[in-house]
């Protein structure tokens, strides 16, 4: 593969239809960090977090309400609100589908798509999943207002406005996360005493341990139960206001704007913690804050964050000396982005001629439309293809995200699925496209003979266009 | 339930000389057995699937999770069955159902990634193994009964390897043109990775063309799928399916019930698919790790060790539960938290899918399970 064409593809999301190649690659991708737009027109359009939480914590308000008043009359609760809580379901999904949309609508018209490429993979690292109901309508505002600001700034800023979105708070359950020894734990305790069957109320650790082994350090690295613990401790109190479920989110009665982030000291586990060896004083929020910021800069997260990115970049098995010179990057700038990101586009690793990655179904559907000049993008069309092909928008059904690894997308009925939906992105096309001039443009000089011959023997153009897209030249980068 | 003592003896020497006999070959002559690998993905809380209520502290331990039980089928004097698992509490009353409980895989730490990861490779840690157990058990059974389907889109990790297997999930796209397929083989020739799904591809494809107009979105639904792809002579001897939706951190009762129940529907799809072969199939059921044996402030279950694995089909010697119970008392956890460990993952389905398939238990261990000593389990398969 050709430099002009490992910018255009390997780092980038595709070459646009008539893009000419660019001449000075590297130069290419730095220009494009300075003219990046945080919220380009159509994202801008979009309900912004506090709009979109504040309309969930509303809906879910109204069935509360409703939910009480047929209590105080007898009535079963379930059967009185089920018109209400289909609203707010149908409320939650709405939002979803229509920031699906969106977010491929400006991938696909970006003219800095590497950047872009880089809110996708910070998206997918600090993943959360559209299939737990309560954040469904969030995800959106999650990618579009805590990663977007952050992309080309500092790690740092980026965990902290992640880690207080209300979508991860509701995803992993932190915003119900009650102290034992807090006051409402104490209180709640006291209550249920002598009860047949106790309710019990207190820690749920899953946002401290996915902190600590996806978010920052990395599974295996330098920390134990003990500090998960002691970290889910230390986060009691971090909660969304008014819209948390669970007896804990009841009763933290945590101030602040409806659905936003609140700090409910009622619930927070006082006292000094002691994680990976050092001890935090700090009290209420800020203590949990003081381990995120360090958390941030820890040597296991610039190893695990480089490796990341190496293996996003470089290949399934990232080469070690690239792992090595992103970690250095990294540790050296206080987990300054753009820095890493300079030390990505530097490196040779990441330019070997060839193919190092097979692409992910939302990485072949963006650079489809792309390659296409697809002009019409709407929602429903982007979130069956890519149901269709296996990779559901911010569903990745765990914390993990989705894999970036070719055993992962490179299955026969993957495959066969793209073939599919080649055919009929061609069909669409109307024989407008010839697929002999389009995949020389779109892979400068680095399009294989045998491809070449197969869009050139193609029945007709639309055939021609099916093939390029899966052709294997399109099917990696 | 077998007793410590005939439990341990069934695990070790005693099964090795007496319930496997020495004349099973490495890969002996074709048979017509079936195997289905059900994964959980996201670890289900086996106490609350079968759960062990006749445990003195699982009352007070359990809290509000140990109401599911009140009516629930006994299973024994110790365990009974999460009431979702009707079409189960039926194969367990036709004793075409075990369970196998306080088992665990060699992991011991708590994060879901890596324990699918050593519960799919088969190795003691993760990433230590680069191919999956299911791939190294089709590698040592016959030339021609070397045919397995993942129930997926993609290939799941247990699943990958050498020896080359399907993938096959109902897709609403309409068909490629037959004139594209036959051009994009011409367009993979010459690259060995393309090359190689492609063949797969376009053989599934001819395999289960009919099946195009079926929804697979429901677990009713992939069950009879899988029982299409199993049943036919030419068709799949193995086949692993994938769940999720497992970890029940907050408010597991109801969730946990919905999920049973899509399980249990599974499993009845299946059976009623696979017909008369449902005699000579084996299904396993297991997960990364269980859960913790105390109820959490969210009225959920954090991340655990042992857990709870399922054996069905005809060809299981079921109507039982079997297990060196190590008890849900405080002194008796798993680092003060967790259901111990008292039997291997390894040695559970080692001992399971060696005998279903007639292989030698001695030699199919160190195949599917290298550099381990784990020893096979005896007596789960009938005779």
């Amino acid at each position: 593969m050709s430099e002009a064409s490992i910018a255009l593809n390997r780092f980038g999301m595709g070459a646009r239809a008539n893009e000419p190649a660019p001449a000075a690659p590297r130069r290419m991708l730095i220009d494009q960090m300075e003219r990046f737009a945080v919220l380009p027109a159509v994202l801008a359009a979009y309900p912004r977090t506090p709009t979109l939480a504040a309309d969930m914590a509303a809906a879910y308000d109204a069935v509360q309400m409703e939910a009480r008043a047929a209590r105080r009359e007898g009535q079963k609760a379930d059967a009185a609100t089920q018109e209400l809580r289909q609203a707010a379901r149908q409320q939650g999904r709405d939002y979803y589908i229509q920031a699906v949309g969106v977010r491929a609508q400006a991938a696909v018209a970006s003219d800095t798509p590497f950047i872009e490429r880089l809110v996708h993979f910070w998206a997918n690292h600090f993943a959360v999943s559209a299939d737990k109901q309560v954040m469904v309508g969030l995800t959106g505002g999650f990618e579009f207002d805590a990663i977007r600001p952050h992309v080309l700034g500092k790690f740092r800023d980026m965990l902290r406005a992640v880690e207080r979105h209300p979508a991860m708070l509701l995803y992993l359950d932190q915003a119900q996360s009650v102290g034992p020894n807090s006051p409402v734990g104490q209180r709640f305790t006291q209550r249920q005493q002598g009860q047949e069957s106790p309710r019990r109320i207190g820690l749920n650790e899953n946002l401290a341990r996915e902190i600590m082994e996806l978010h920052t350090l990395g599974v295996r690295s330098v920390y134990t139960q003990a500090d998960v613990t002691e970290f889910a401790r230390a986060m009691t109190g971090w909660t969304v206001a008014g819209l948390g479920r669970g007896q804990g989110a009841r009763l933290a009665q945590a101030d602040g704007a409806a659905g936003g982030f609140a700090f409910a000291p009622r619930i927070h586990e006082a006292g000094p913690r002691t994680i990976i060896g050092k001890r935090y004083d700090q009290q209420g929020e800020a203590q949990a804050s003081a381990v995120l910021d360090d958390l941030a800069v820890h040597p296991a997260t610039a190893k695990h964050i480089a490796t990341k990115l190496a293996r996003h970049f470089a290949g399934d098995e990232p080469p070690a000396a690239l792992v090595s010179k992103l970690e250095t990057a990294f540790l050296k700038s206080g987990g300054d982005l753009p820095a890493v990101y300079r030390a990505l586009i530097a490196a040779p690793e990441a330019w070997v001629p060839q193919s190092v990655k097979f692409k992910t179904p939302w990485e072949w559907s963006i650079s489809t439309m792309r390659a296409l000049g697809t002009q019409e993008i709407t929602a429903q069309a982007v979130l069956g293809l890519l149901n269709q092909l296996g990779q559901p928008v911010w569903r990745p059904g765990s914390p993990a995200g989705y894999d970036d690894i070719a055993a992962s997308w490179a299955g026969p009925d993957a495959v066969m699925r793209r073939v599919e939906a080649a055919e009929r992105f061609a069909s669409r096309t109307r024989e407008t496209i010839d697929g002999r001039t389009r995949a020389a443009q779109l892979f400068p000089d680095a399009l294989s003979a045998t491809t070449a011959q197969a869009i050139a023997r193609a029945e007709s153009p639309a055939q021609s266009v099916a093939l390029m897209l899966v052709s294997p030249e399109f099917l990696r980068r | 339930m077998l007793s410590r003592r005939n439990f341990v003896l069934a695990g070790t020497s005693g099964a090795l000389s007496l319930g496997f006999a020495p004349r099973l070959a490495f890969a002996q002559a074709a048979t017509d057995k079936r195997f289905v690998f059900i994964i959980q993905r996201g670890a289900p809380d086996g106490l609350a699937t079968v759960a062990p209520d006749g445990d003195p502290a699982f009352a007070a331990q359990r809290g509000e999770l140990a109401q599911d039980f009140a009516e629930a089928v006994k299973l024994d004097a110790m365990f009974a069955l999460h009431p979702s698992l009707k079409n189960v509490a039926q194969l367990y009353a036709a004793k075409e159902a075990l369970f196998v409980h306080a088992v665990a895989s060699p992991y011991r730490d708590r994060s879901h990634f890596d324990a699918q990861n050593v519960l799919e490779s088969g190795g003691t840690s993760a990433y230590q193994l680069k191919d999956g157990w299911l791939n190294r058990l089709l590698a040592v059974l016959p030339d021609d009964e070397r045919k397995a389907i993942a129930v997926a889109a993609t290939i799941p990790m247990a699943m990958r390897g050498k020896v080359e297997v399907s993938s096959y999930a109902p897709s609403n796209l309409p068909d490629a043109s037959d004139d594209l397929l036959a051009r994009v083989t011409g367009l993979y020739a010459e690259d060995p990775q393309l090359h190689a799904i492609w063949q797969q591809a376009t053989a599934t494809r001819a395999l289960t063309s009919d099946l195009a107009g079926d929804n697979g979105r429901n677990a009713a639904a992939t069950g009879t799928l899988a029982a299409k792809l199993l049943a036919p002579d030419n068709g799949a001897r193995i086949a692993m399916i994938e769940t999720g939706g497992w970890d029940t951190h907050a408010q597991q009762r109801g969730r946990l019930a919905g999920q049973l129940n899509g399980l249990d529907q599974m499993i009845a799809s299946l059976r009623t698919g696979l017909g008369p072969l449902w005699s000579k199939t084996l299904v396993l059921v297991a997960t990364e790790f269980g859960r913790t044996v105390r109820i959490n402030g969210t009225q959920g279950t954090d991340h655990g060790t042992a857990s709870v694995v399922w054996l069905l089909g005809g060809a299981v010697q079921g109507g039982r539960v079997a297990a060196d119970w190590p008890g849900l008392g405080d002194a008796a956890l798993y680092e003060g938290r967790d259901l111990k460990p008292t039997a291997g993952l390894d040695s559970v389905i080692g001992g399971a899918a060696a005998i279903h398939f007639g292989i030698d238990p001695q030699r199919a261990m160190p195949a599917l399970f290298p550099g381990q000593s784990a020893k096979p389990i005896g007596g789960l398969i009938r005779a």
